[in-house]
């Protein structure tokens, strides 16, 4: 019955819980065949489907805080599902938008390299390929074989291991199911954070935990009626997949722009 | 040497000097195609552009040259359309103009995408809802209607019109101009405005998105208004700097004025209707994303709000008030200040629609980013500017590109002496063409 | 581009869209035909004439 409707995969991070480890970016780049090149310490030309922010509250000792914030590809739905930011205006269709899953895929083999899905993202989830993957001597050996190396050229980002759900629905049709549990389909970064901050379900499915968490508002975007949840860049109507927990107050307004008498607090700084 | 292929009626340098130049401008070519085929062989990674800065100098030069480009279709709309007849002695090197404009463009965009062999899908794989595809459809459509425009031209070449076929055919071109002038507008109007709408529909991209009517924002329009009122500017300006160079009178006054009378309004009503639309942004728009004005403008020097006022006051307003005025316009100091400020406003307008638009941080913990172009950038950036001049040289030298020039410039056994003060060197070889 | 493409919609999107394009590729396609043949005939028959 409910299993039967479109799913749209969604991704919780509590960011009381993330320690900004790192871990997810690790177990992501090894998962998606990310390349990287010998020296990485311009980071406007690293690839990092997933990247970890670390963020102050700006101010000074003692009530100095600091938060991680790791963030994916958004797989925004737009206000209309399916008017992404970045699918909207691909000219080529390379980017699409799955209303069976509500993933935005990335089509390699079909992207030019125009870059205008780059120039239309504000989370800045997407990434150009500006050199050939070049492994080191051996380490071909050890790529997943369910993910294609991209080549030069082209733009990629996060698809919510978009394999695994390949995978999941390949054994679950083997095994005469139609449908896939929660656990048979979670994201690299989710089973690799220690913390257990990252959790990843179906949002329109209120047995998994993602539900549970936000609760979110299918009537209005899918807005999220936990008082602690919040998307990034809400009011922009990206109408993202990701939602963030904190507690923390200052926190949660790091989440989006207001103007000075919406809200009066400090903007936050951000180092690296 | 090449008399036979240079207009009758009209006088030419000498072939070696002619050579003489194309060659150093040449030699800036080939200077700008070794940097492409570096792009095309080693990748985009040739470039200062980052994750950050995915569209940079290139596609600000593409917006640049085709704003500029749109004095073909606005002049050839106003001449074949509405019956400006004054406009037939510069419509020639507006098309001439529009069609460097518009190649440089298509190969600016080829050196741009990351998988040029790919360049193809835009078409074949057509997002009709991107602003980008309407873009590369119109784009590539009108230049095919400047290519037909241009034709009749070579094919008044003295040796060409020879050929009874050739002379026919730019005979009944010619005929049917209408039509393809037409065409040529209808596709300009779409593409000079979904030029606008790749900015304008970013609603993720606060500093750029606009709202608008229908599926178009309100760039679309002001692109298109804009490339109208703009592009005629820069092909005065085009045609006086010819003139210095070649030292020559070659449009009669009448023309320039009516065009530039024309684009002054044009610029006048866009200067206002830029003033409102951005008004409406930065008091609607903006504030309901939760960014005030100085949100985009603060933190750095390059990206200040001093680019808003020169936008649209100094360049915009000033150049306007300036072209509408009969004194303003018949004064030729204050004309070359007017085409000049309103082809740095136009320019400066689309640089502000692709760069700040990359620089400007949207999540609150983001951060301004600056650019700075490789060389290689600059170089096939200068690279079609070195082709327009080479290809303008040509054309000025082998075809009648100006029908003022003869009557301007008339060539008579009474002008041998004065004009063999002035060059005395050039003179025998150079009257053989106008006596032949 | 063409509706033998496989992501070819018959939508209102592709027939605003592609209609206009196509409508101006014909008149286009056309006039330039229209201009050739006729330069064709017209030298022919001048030919013709000289022949005289």
């Amino acid at each position: 019955m409910k299993h039967n409707k479109a799913q749209k995969f969604g991704m919780v991070i509590d960011l009381d819980k993330c320690t900004g480890c790192g871990s997810c970016m690790v177990a992501c780049m090894s998962e998606n065949n990310v390349p990287f090149r010998k020296d990485e310490s311009d980071k406007f030309l690293s690839i990092t489907w997933m990247r970890v922010y670390r963020l102050t509250n700006g101010k000074p000792f003692p009530n100095t805080d600091i938060c991680y914030l790791p963030r994916p590809c958004m797989q925004c739905a737009g206000q209309h599902e399916g008017h992404s930011p970045c699918v909207s205006v691909c000219p080529a269709i390379a980017t699409d938008y799955s209303t069976e899953t509500g993933i935005v895929s990335q089509i390699y083999t079909r992207c030019f390299g125009c870059r205008y899905c780059m120039a239309s993202c504000p989370y800045h989830a997407r990434y150009f390929n500006w050199w050939d993957p070049i492994w080191p001597d051996g380490m071909e050996k050890y790529l997943s074989p369910n993910v294609s190396p991209r080549m030069r050229g082209v733009v990629e980002k996060c698809s919510f291991c978009f394999h695994r759900y390949q995978l999941a629905k390949e054994k679950a049709f083997m095994e005469g199911r139609r449908n896939i549990e929660e656990n048979e389909y979670q994201t690299a970064c989710t089973q690799a954070c220690p913390a257990g901050a990252v959790t990843f379900g179906d949002l329109n499915n209120p047995d998994h935990a993602v539900y549970n968490l936000v609760k979110p508002d299918h009537k209005h975007s899918g807005r999220p009626t936990n008082p602690h949840a919040f998307r990034l860049l809400e009011r922009l109507g990206t109408n993202p997949k990701v939602y963030y927990l904190s507690s923390r107050k200052w926190v949660r307004q790091v989440g989006d722009n207001y103007l000075k008498n919406e809200a009066k607090v400090k903007k936050p700084v951000h180092h690296g | 040497m090449d008399s036979a292929l240079i207009p009758k009626g009209v006088k030419r340098c000498p072939l070696w000097q002619f050579l003489l130049f194309t060659g150093a401008v040449g030699i800036v070519l080939l200077w700008g195609v070794y940097a492409m085929l570096l792009c095309w062989f080693k990748g985009l990674n040739q470039t200062n552009m980052n994750d950050y800065y995915g569209f940079a100098l290139w596609i600000w030069a593409d917006l640049a040259v085709i704003a500029v480009g749109g004095g073909a279709f606005f002049t050839g709309l106003l001449r074949y359309i509405f019956g400006k007849d004054a406009l037939k002695n510069i419509i020639n090197y507006a098309v001439l103009i529009g069609f460097i404009c518009y190649s440089s463009a298509l190969l600016i965009l080829a050196i741009d995408i990351g998988q040029p062999l790919r360049g193809w899908f835009i078409f074949w794989h057509a997002n009709v809802h991107s602003m980008l595809t309407e873009v590369a459809f119109c784009l590539s459509a009108y230049f095919g209607v400047l290519t037909i425009e241009y034709i009749p031209l070579i094919l008044e070449n003295r040796q060409i019109d020879k050929v009874p076929f050739f002379h026919h055919l730019g005979h009944n071109m010619h005929e049917i101009m209408a039509v393809f002038a037409a065409t040529g507008a209808f596709l300009s109007f779409f593409h000079q405005g979904s030029l606008g709408g790749v900015a304008g529909v970013l609603y993720g991209r606060p500093f750029a998105f606009r709202e608008g009517i229908f599926i178009w924002p309100w760039t679309f329009f002001l692109y298109t208004w804009s490339a109208a009122a703009c592009g005629p500017c820069f092909t005065i300006l085009v045609t006086k700097i010819t003139e210095k160079v070649v030292r020559k009178k070659l449009v009669k006054d009448n023309a320039i004025e009516l065009l530039a009378k024309i684009s002054g309004w044009m610029l006048l009503t866009y200067t206002m209707a830029k003033t409102y639309d951005t008004w409406y942004w930065f008091t609607v728009t903006a504030p309901s994303k939760g960014f005030a004005l100085m949100d985009f403008y603060s933190n750095n020097p390059l990206y200040g709000i001093w680019m808003l006022v020169v936008e649209i006051g100094i360049c915009g307003l000033i150049p306007a008030v300036i072209l509408i005025t009969d004194k303003g316009r018949k004064n030729s100091m204050t004309l070359w200040i007017a085409v000049i400020l309103a082809v740095i406003g136009v320019c400066l307008n689309r640089w502000v629609m692709v760069l700040q638009v990359m620089a400007v941080p949207v999540m609150t913990f983001d951060q301004w980013v600056l650019y700075i172009p490789s060389w290689q950038e600059v170089a096939t950036t200068i690279l079609p500017l070195a082709y327009g001049i080479i290809l303008i040289a040509i054309s000025y030298r082998y075809l009648p590109v100006f029908p003022n020039e003869p009557e301007l410039n008339p060539i008579e056994p009474l002008n041998e002496e004065e004009t063999a003060v002035e060059s005395p060197v050039e003179l025998e070889q150079e009257l053989k063409p106008a006596e032949a | 581009m063409f509706p033998f493409n496989f992501e070819w919609i018959w939508d209102m999107g592709h027939a605003v869209f592609m209609g206009g394009l196509w409508y101006a590729l014909t008149i286009l396609g056309i006039g330039m035909t229209y201009c050739i043949i006729k330069a064709a005939i017209d030298a022919s028959k001048e030919n013709g004439e000289h022949h005289h």
